[in-house]
């Protein structure tokens, strides 16, 4: 294997304010190998990128392109660089074809001939044993289609150098593995790829060699054969974790919420949720897993009474009363009825709390309607600020700060927060620890398992499946907005939860619903 | 690499920093402005400026002037908060202050003198909020109901407004054939303003600071103003906490609408007494500035208000006084609004030297 080095960052700094994004980094890329960035979120990973890609322009240090200095101000600029970046969030437009998609602003003749470009992407795609039809409408397409999309794009520009900035993460299992096997070629071919990702398992699956961030800092380099998942943890989060979750088991559990054939039409009038039915208990954590976008967020937003439903039957169980119906209430009523259902949703500064307001106005946003009084009452919000700031730690200058300013972990703390304070009957939450450091997603795990020996039926979705094989006591997985399968956390394997996530195999499916008193 | 400056976004700014700023946009527009007269009048800047300082505040009655023009400021620019916080572009304040000046002007010559003058000038601020409240619930409901573009919608209502008040000036012009309403009730003065405490404009003042306490009152301590923010910021946690966003788009509007309606009573019964098309003179428009500028705060809105109408009525001396047309006022103001907008750009923005590239 050549061993030249095509790209080499020096001592390159970022700030946002007085955030440093990036402080000092250092790095280098050879040809025809494959590097993983590590780093936990808010590490500094993407931000580094965008300053390869040309979105960013680094404050301080120098980027250098086959040994030489170079300046890049534009994403055309990373381009004529041969640097091709695969972001997070597809950059594609829907009702055009992949090939439309891929010479998207490119220059070319007068004339567009579109059967050879097609015949170009053709060569592009079996060339490194990709699967994609250039005819396909993008509308049409799975995520990972799309993804296999974004890289023949700057594949098809010919770039030398490929970014892919957690590819994985919106990937069932065997998705990845076609993934993983496309990239082998591309680094056969002679291609240098960066692969932003915080999977261990991945980075040592794959890449050549490992460089780690950690908060903005350039930790080290160590080459792949000689690392470990301990060994990358620790330079990752700078100390040892033990992955325990301290799970309990659930204590009497009684039925709480349930679904029966909920129906739910999106925008587009396709359905987001198909036929759904399940249960959620008092006294236990509801996992809900399953490719994102696949029916979570409106399955969440049905309970809450946020989602239009089709067809099918919500139910509450109060304790010791009879059952009262969810179906077609909106947020207020399901308020006025006087049920404490809480709900952390995954958009935290877009709706769960709004960010230009401090901590007192986003207590508020619960409580403000309290009262006959035409004027809202400001100092039990307050209060109530003071209190989650104390006991959960929360690092802000003050309760008038604009939440936005806080950290992510920090933010989450005050939304979490404010939903445990009505001590929930029903707690839901969508995503809760992304963003998060290890430290403050165990203040979140530590919560939710509080919230469930307090009796709470706790709904959680997640994306990390060892945490949620960790953590709950039955997961729910969804494949194409229906119930693919319910599974006993305590005897479930991640392959078997990836499958489940592609909507195979329904057989697998223990049967271990029903757990009502 | 090269070496030069680009631009940073500001995380946090002092408000004493973000006032130096606008300070210095002020000093800096006024020299400019200085240039601009010198270039025109062939005149000493100074003597130009001191021209404009005695067309403001020279006299008693030019100080009221200036009270004047910057309270009628003042009050619109209070009307379009409640909807401007909502992030409810309503550009038809223009709109709603001429019909609320057209209701005003109607009832003056309908019911002045069949009616004692108290009961008649309660009867048309009520009314002429009514035509406000109206004009500015249509795109509201448009808006709630259909989700229309607010921004198009208001601005065309303008026009709408425009040509109602065509109407109803010919169909009131005396004399028949003038194309103008004349002076109304100038013999009774049936719906004017009365004098109070000595002070012909008393009760515009009166007026418009109850109404702009108000407006920043229900603003800051209401449970419907942090509706109105919470609608404003982000629409999807109001929906999340069960918040009614069509309610509350079209009740806000209402406010925001018979506010500026009122405003329209408040020019015609206290300062024009008469309906023309120029009694808005622009201040539909001109009170967005204000109220941007000042980030809603009412003190601030005030001050700038009152910076504005200082700077207008020292203009129109200057045009007189070194015989210009009416346009050098709007050019001075034009100048000032071009300094003072830019100078947000600074507050949010910082220039950096690029540190590190000069190795080549």
């Amino acid at each position: 294997m050549a061993s030249e080095t095509i790209l080499e960052l020096k001592h390159v700094t970022k700030r946002f304010g007085e955030v440093v994004a990036n402080d000092g980094v250092d790095l280098s890329l050879k040809r025809g190998e494959i590097l993983s960035i590590l780093g936990e979120n808010g590490s500094g990973k993407t931000t580094l990128m965008n300053i390869l890609s040309g979105i960013y322009y680094p404050d301080d240090g120098e980027v250098c392109i086959d040994g030489k200095t170079v300046s890049i101000r534009s994403p055309q600029d990373a381009f004529d660089l041969g640097i091709g970046m695969v972001h997070q969030h597809f950059k594609l437009i829907k009702i055009m074809t992949a090939a439309e998609n891929i010479i998207l602003g490119m220059e070319g003749e007068a004339r567009l001939h579109m059967q050879q470009v097609e015949e170009n992407v053709r060569k592009v795609v079996s060339e490194y044993g990709f699967d994609l039809n250039p005819k396909e409408k993008i509308y049409n397409m799975s995520v990972s289609q799309k993804q296999t999309v974004e890289i023949v794009k700057v594949l098809y520009r010919g770039a030398r150098i490929l970014i892919l900035d957690e590819p994985t993460a919106v990937l069932t299992p065997q998705e990845t593995e076609k993934l993983f096997a496309v990239m082998r070629n591309m680094k056969a071919a002679g291609k240098s790829i960066i692969i932003i990702t915080h999977k261990l398992n991945e980075v040592l699956e794959i890449s050549d060699r490992v460089s780690v961030l950690r908060k903005g800092k350039y930790i080290g380099t160590v080459d792949t054969k000689d690392a470990s998942v301990d060994s990358l943890t620790e330079m990752m989060v700078g100390e040892k974790v033990e992955l325990d979750f301290g799970r309990e088991d659930p204590v009497s559990p009684e039925r709480r919420i349930e679904m029966e054939h909920v129906t739910v039409t999106g925008a587009d009038g396709r359905n987001v949720l198909t036929d759904i039915s399940f249960t959620a208990n008092s006294g236990e954590i509801l996992g809900i897993a399953g490719i994102s976008g696949n029916g979570q967020k409106e399955l969440l937003e049905s309970i809450a009474g946020l989602q239009v439903l089709q067809s099918g039957e919500i139910n509450y169980y109060p304790p010791d009363a009879e059952k009262t119906s969810l179906t077609g209430k909106s947020v207020e009523e399901i308020r006025k009825m006087g049920i404490s259902l809480s709900f952390v949703p995954e958009d935290r500064l877009g709706m769960g709390l709004v960010g230009s307001m401090d901590m007192t106005d986003n207590m508020m946003l619960r409580s403000f309607r309290k009262g006959r009084s035409f004027f809202a009452n400001r100092k039990d919000p307050k209060d109530l600020a003071e209190r989650i700031i104390k006991q959960l730690e929360v690092v802000t200058p003050g309760t008038a700060t604009p939440v936005r300013r806080l950290s992510g972990g920090n933010v989450q703390k005050v939304l979490v927060g404010r939903e445990i304070s009505i001590s929930p009957r029903v707690l839901m939450t969508a995503y809760p620890v992304r963003g998060l450091d290890i430290n403050s997603s165990y203040t979140i795990y530590h919560l939710l398992n509080e919230q469930k020996k307090n009796g709470a039926a706790v709904i959680c979705v997640g994306e990390d499946l060892d945490v949620l094989i960790g953590l709950c006591d039955r997961i729910l997985v969804l494949a194409g907005g229906r119930v693919s399968g319910i599974v006993d956390a305590r005897h479930v394997t991640k392959e078997e939860i990836g499958l489940l996530m592609t909507g195979m195999s329904k057989e697998m499916t223990t049967s271990k619903e029903e757990v009502t008193s | 690499m090269r070496t030069g400056f680009h631009l940073t976004k500001r995380d946090t700014i002092s408000p004493g920093k973000a006032w130096a700023i606008r300070l210095i946009a002020v000093l800096l527009s006024l020299v400019v402005c200085g240039l601009v007269i010198m270039a025109i009048t062939k005149d000493n800047p100074v003597r130009v400026y001191a021209a404009l300082i005695d067309g403001a505040i020279g006299s008693k009655n030019r100080f009221w002037n200036t009270i004047r023009s910057m309270m009628l400021l003042l009050v619109v620019a209070s009307g379009l908060t409640p909807a401007f916080r909502m992030r409810f572009w309503n550009i038809g304040a223009e709109g709603q202050i001429l019909v609320g000046g057209v209701a005003a002007a109607g009832m003056m010559i309908y019911f002045g003198g069949s009616v004692p003058n108290a009961v008649l000038l309660f009867a048309i601020l009520i009314i002429s909020a009514l035509a406000g409240i109206i004009w500015g619930l249509i795109p509201a409901f448009f808006k709630a109901v259909l989700n229309t573009n607010e921004t198009l919608f208001t601005l065309m209502l303008n026009y709408v407004a425009i040509q109602l008040t065509n109407f109803a000036i010919i169909l009131w012009e005396t004399p028949k054939g003038s194309n103008s309403v004349g002076v109304i009730n100038q013999a009774s003065r049936a719906g004017w303003f009365p004098r109070l405490f000595g002070v012909n404009d008393a009760m515009i003042v009166i007026l418009v600071l109850v109404i702009t306490a108000l407006v920043a009152v229900y603003m800051r301590y209401s449970k419907q103003g942090y509706e109105i923010a919470v609608v404003g910021e982000s629409k999807d946690t109001a929906r999340y906490v069960g918040i009614n966003v069509r309610k509350v788009i079209m009740r806000t509007m209402m406010i925001s609408g018979g506010i500026c309606g009122m405003a329209g009573a408040i020019i015609v019964c206290g300062a024009s007494h008469t309906i023309s098309l120029g009694i808005t003179g622009g201040r539909g428009f001109t009170a967005i500035i204000v109220a941007w500028m000042a980030h809603f705060n009412a003190f601030a809105m005030a001050l700038v208000s009152a910076f504005l109408a200082f700077m207008q009525q020292g203009a129109i001396q200057i045009a007189t006084q070194f015989s210009l047309n009416e346009n050098a006022s709007e050019i001075i103001t034009g100048i000032i609004l071009f300094f003072l907008i830019g100078s947000e750009f600074f507050i949010n923005y910082k220039l950096e030297r690029t540190k590190g590239g000069a190795a080549q």
